[in-house]
């Protein structure tokens, strides 16, 4: 019986391991309230927040790019976050079939547009709200925001002077 | 301490025109004059804003057939449009996109505009030197200009893009009242989420 409870158990934590590496399955979708610490985090890793949207044609184009930043900076102290700001209603219907077909591995939340007049400030105070935008950062030491797409040789030699620093 | 003083300001005064061009965006701010332009219509003519002798005040936006935010805003511009018509306020939309997309181009400008049938005039800022006059970085993007052509707001129509319904601050109606009333609006800059302005290739 034991046994039994034993391969269950596995089998069980098989499928929630499954379940954490493939990040379509859920994605948070939170309020900018509960966004924002992910903008201040005082550690030694370097975050990478792109702001996008599936409805939005160069973030699309672009997304690769951080996908492949991922892919090459593993194990290094990179974070990369892909912050939708896909409409809450389309996340099931739009958003998550969408990140199943490109097999998006990165982390994905969805921010909540509520209250945007307010907020596109605390971001960055040269952010219009045009999108694609990114924000490249480690604590308190280094922060660039950029409102365009990049190329992918661009995002990764400034992402690579955050780690040169180090 | 004079020397002090001295070196300070000499700092100061090299570093701070750095810090302000880094820091500027191009384009017009509120307060400044807006230029006319003359641009093609989906009708076939061309619209200056010098058209308008009576206008008190001109609504200029900045929007264009496929960014989602433009579309929810669509039917928000007409009623913008037949609310203020009767008040000599012109509600003209600029697509800064017409070169950058095929779905964008006059065209498909002329098939969205009868689809929808929009109650203003849509133009196409085919080589987007308007666009990158006023400085829109995003679509919707609006510009609120007095009858002398002075930027007096910039920035969103309402506060909730999604839904006309749940909205609760309306910027540019109540700025353009404002004006009417001969005052300065309240809110004169706002910031939305909205598809960047895209570049031709």
């Amino acid at each position: 019986m034991n046994r039994l409870f034993f391969i269950f158990f596995l089998l069980a934590s098989q499928t929630m391991l499954e379940g954490q590496s493939l990040p379509e399955n859920k994605v948070p979708f939170l309020s900018f309230g509960e966004f924002e610490p992910l903008l201040h985090r005082q550690s030694d890793t370097t975050y990478v927040l792109n702001f996008w949207a599936t409805w939005c044609g160069p973030c699309v184009r672009e997304l690769p790019h951080f996908e492949k930043l991922g892919k090459e900076m593993a194990g290094r102290k990179v974070k990369i976050i892909l912050v939708s700001l896909d409409f809450e209603e389309q996340i099931q219907s739009r958003l998550l079939p969408f990140l199943k077909r490109k097999k998006i591995k990165s982390e994905v939340k969805v921010l909540s547009t509520e209250g945007q007049q307010d907020w596109i400030d605390r971001v960055d105070p040269s952010w219009s709200g045009a999108i694609p935008a990114t924000i490249i950062y480690r604590n308190n030491t280094k922060r660039v925001f950029y409102e365009r797409a990049f190329n992918y040789s661009e995002l990764k030699s400034t992402v690579l002077t955050f780690l040169e620093q180090q | 301490m004079k020397r002090l003083f001295f070196t300070l300001a000499a700092v100061l005064f090299l570093s701070s025109p750095l810090i302000s061009e880094d820091k500027e965006s191009p384009g017009y701010k509120v307060g400044d004059r807006a230029a006319d332009f003359k641009l093609e219509n989906v009708d076939g003519k061309t619209i200056s804003l010098s058209d308008y002798k009576e206008a008190k005040a001109f609504v200029v936006i900045f929007t264009c057939n496929h960014c989602p935010y433009s579309k929810m805003y669509e039917e928000r511009i007409k009623k913008l449009s037949s609310k203020y018509a009767g008040k000599q306020v012109p509600v003209i939309a600029i697509n800064p996109n017409t070169a950058a997309r095929n779905d964008e181009s006059l065209q498909a400008m002329k098939v969205r505009a009868e689809q929808k049938e929009f109650n203003f005039p849509y133009l196409a800022d085919a080589d987007q030197s308007v666009t990158n006059m006023y400085g829109a970085t995003r679509t919707p993007q609006v510009f609120v200009l007095d009858k002398n052509m002075n930027v007096q707001y910039i920035g969103a129509i309402d506060n909730n893009s999604s839904s006309a319904k749940r909205a609760t601050s309306f910027y540019v109606e109540d700025a353009v009242d404002a004006l009417l009333e001969g005052k300065k609006p309240t809110v004169s800059f706002t910031k939305a989420i909205g598809c960047s302005v895209k570049r031709p290739k």
